[in-house]
């Protein structure tokens, strides 16, 4: 694997995090509030199709960025009066816009394009076109340069805005929360509500500005994906980012620096999977890492009670179970031999680590304390 | 609160949330330029007028009832289980490979068999989260759709691995012996010496095993100390706590119970109609089960009866995506306003029911 490989994987990154990022930062504000969103996934499916279908008409990508942004908020509005006003369960809320938007994007666009649910391909002007900066070399001449031109032509410059925008969201949204009032008393509203109630605090405006403003960040995240990752809208196009990007925020604690990083490591792990159809390894490393896990579980639960004995010790039995089966089918050819990673276990590795994280055994995820409860004012 | 008395509760807010869904998707219908009248017309006679419409309503029906069982029995607990599609995917999983590897000689014995692999493997993919909330405090919300990820995960690596047959390009596995055909609803009539009735649809005898497990959650939930356990643990944890129901006891089984109706869809699926184990069976009846759960009221007679409206919606929404312009998702939109009415804005619906109670109660 050269230099430029590497470099590409990393620019791969950057682009399939750029979503993720910023739909994992509308969690944060909407969840640091108190705000359950379950959502998110709905909203930027549907910003990602109003993007590309105003953009294709109207022939601007900033219209088009706009429209997106519309969507999602009224999706956020109408998740905040279902949440907020009415205080109605959160979650069903949220689970009652993802449908809304996986259905409603195919209806509308099967009535205005008859393309089988999807929008025509938008044109240039349409769509958000990469920057290139200045002496940056085309990709053509890539393998001719030096390892800094490669870094500078490939890694840092070729993005679109979107991308830069979503990396700069991470310290604007660090100083909102951290470093201003407003920040502070969202987080505030978010931990105990009745306290910013006392100081004389609308806890339900925090609340509705945090789901707007989560709102107009899901709708840029859809508009991202529609008119920058790709140059239209295809039916269940957000394919689960939303529900990752939830991952992402609890890996991240609920923090925006740490979101950053939750974000690029997903996107990494994405990125791997596109570039590398096959990630060989030695069969003795993999069936010896599949046992030394077994191993460890086992030693963990050694003092504890029945369930845990049952459950991870369950566990452990099926590590080492799958350990055993490696064995037996390199057998013949030894324990030298190349193997396969499937695929899907790349895939499904974010899931994997939240749910270890929210386990408890990689670091503590701790939730804003009165996150999903609707705050009933004292009367 | 009692301002309205039980059998509106029940009966009027499911009923008037059901009539907001319906007039929100008539205008869709009017927007993208087909007659809502028509269209509504059209699903009754493709649905009800045909007895294959019967069969293809039912099957769905069959679905939407185990997963609205499963999902309403979490609720009574106070747990959302939004895994309901990972379950049902670890579900047919179980089946496929009880189907594929035991030799049945009759179906009869080999649907007692599928439904325990599929019960089991949904137990365990529920036990996982249910086991993380219990012991570590996860939130089991979020557990279980990343569980769904997971599962899906598994029954890809399975389908397009292991268990598919060799020379084969589909991402499914062999098909199963036909000892385990199980009897349609078609074969039934034949039986009973009718002909013509039933014609390739869909609905088999897994049917009946969701009226029984209609039945059985009924008793657990009512009628058993375990099913007061339950109720009493989802009306206040610490109550419960405090007259000595365990916490993690109930979330266990509880979960376990949820994930168990969840496998059995797949009896339905996998070994009732497609025969073979197929990606993407569960078609998002995991999901369904919410809407379902909630319209019915957490109650198997509501599950029921939610679940054939759904399962009428299912069928109405092909034959409309068969002979008119509107696409399939329309139901996928009926379906979230369902899940909002019923679910997140009950205080918006029930608010002028009570107000008309009280209007009638003032003379």
């Amino acid at each position: 694997m050269d230099f430029l490989t590497i470099i590409q994987v990393f620019d791969g990154t950057l682009r399939l995090a750029a979503p993720l990022l910023l739909v994992c930062l509308a969690g944060l504000f909407s969840e640091r509030s108190g705000i359950f969103d379950i959502g998110l996934e709905g909203k930027l499916l549907a910003a990602a199709f109003l993007s590309a279908a105003v953009a294709f008409v109207s022939g601007s990508v900033w219209i088009g960025l706009l429209a997106g942004i519309g969507v999602s908020v009224g999706l956020s509005a109408l998740h905040g009066l279902a949440s907020i006003t009415m205080r109605g369960d959160q979650i069903v809320s949220g689970v009652a816009i993802n449908f809304l938007a996986a259905g409603l994007t195919v209806v509308v666009a099967q009535a205005w394009f008859g393309e089988g649910g999807r929008t025509p391909a938008l044109k240039s002007g349409a769509r958000f076109e990469p920057i290139i900066f200045p002496g940056a070399v085309p990709s053509k001449e890539m393998a001719d340069v030096g390892p800094f031109m490669q870094l500078y032509s490939e890694l840092l410059s070729g993005h679109t805005l979107l991308v830069y925008a979503a990396l700069l969201t991470v310290p604007l949204s660090w100083f909102v929360l951290y470093k201003t009032r407003f920040g502070l008393r969202l987080r505030a509203a978010g931990e105990n509500p009745a306290a910013v109630d006392t100081a004389g605090i609308s806890v339900v405006g925090l609340r509705y500005a945090a789901v707007v403003i989560a709102g107009i960040l899901c709708g840029i995240a859809g508009a991202y994906i529609a008119t920058s990752l790709q140059a239209n809208f295809v039916k269940d196009m957000s394919a689960g980012r939303g529900y990752i990007a939830l991952a992402a925020l609890i890996f991240a604690k609920w923090r925006p620096w740490y979101a950053l990083g939750a974000c690029l490591l997903f996107g990494f792990l994405f990125a791997v999977d596109n570039r590398f159809q096959n990630i060989l390894l030695p069969a003795w490393s993999l069936s010896g890492g599949l046992l030394l896990m077994a191993l460890a579980l086992t030693g963990y639960v050694w003092r504890k009670d029945l369930l845990d004995k049952f459950v991870l010790g369950g566990l452990a039995v099926g590590l080492a179970f799958i350990s055993a089966l490696i064995v037996v089918n390199v057998w013949g050819v030894g324990m030298g031999n190349q193997i396969k990673v499937p695929v899907v276990f790349i895939q499904s590795l974010p899931y994997i680590l939240t749910v270890l994280v929210l386990a408890g055994f990689v670091g503590k995820a701790i939730p804003p304390r009165s996150g999903g409860v609707p705050y009933v004012k004292e009367k | 609160m009692d301002v309205m008395p039980k059998w509106a509760d029940v009966v009027l807010v499911p009923l008037f949330s059901l009539i907001l869904a319906a007039l929100l998707s008539a205008l869709l219908i009017l927007a993208i330029g087909e007659s809502p009248t028509e269209a509504f017309m059209l699903m009754i006679e493709g649905t009800l007028f045909r007895s294959a419409g019967w069969g293809y309503m039912l099957y769905y029906a069959t679905n939407f009832i185990f997963t609205g069982l499963a999902v309403s029995v979490a609720f009574h607990a106070s747990l959302f289980n939004i895994g309901g599609e990972g379950q049902a995917m670890m579900g047919g999983l179980g089946v496929g490979l009880v189907c594929l590897f035991i030799p049945w000689p009759h179906w009869s014995l080999a649907i007692i068999g599928a439904s325990m692999g599929a019960a089991i493997f949904g137990m365990i993919w529920a036990g996982l989260p249910a086991y993380l909330q219990a012991k570590r405090g996860s939130h089991i919300v979020i557990t279980t759709i990343m569980f769904n990820f997971i599962a899906a995960g598994v029954l890809n690596f399975f389908l397009v691995g292991p268990l598919k047959p060799a020379g084969s390009m589909a991402p499914a596995t062999a098909n199963f012996p036909t000892a385990t055909h199980l009897p349609t609803f078609e074969d039934m009539a034949q039986l009973f010496g009718i002909e013509k009735m039933f014609r390739s649809a869909p609905a088999n005898v897994s049917f009946f095993i969701a009226l029984l497990a209609c039945v059985g959650v009924w008793y657990l939930i009512w009628r058993s100390p375990l099913g007061y356990e339950i109720r009493a643990f989802g009306k206040s944890g610490p109550a419960a706590r405090y007259a000595g129901v365990g916490s993690v006891k109930i979330i266990m089984i509880t979960m376990m119970i949820s994930g168990a109706l969840c496998g059995m869809m797949a009896i339905n699926t996998t070994q009732g109609e497609s025969e073979r184990l197929i990606l993407n069976f569960t078609e998002g009846a995991g999901f369904i089960g919410i809407a379902v759960a909630l319209m019915g009221r957490s109650h198997p007679l509501g599950v029921l009866l939610a679940a054939l409206l759904f399962g009428f919606l299912y069928q109405g929404g092909a034959e409309l995506a068969l002979w008119t312009k509107i696409p399939r998702e329309l139901i996928v939109v009926i379906q979230a306003l369902v899940i909002l009415f019923t679910g997140a804005l009950t205080m918006m619906v029930r608010a002028p029911l009570e107000q008309l109670f009280l209007a009638l109660r003032r003379p």
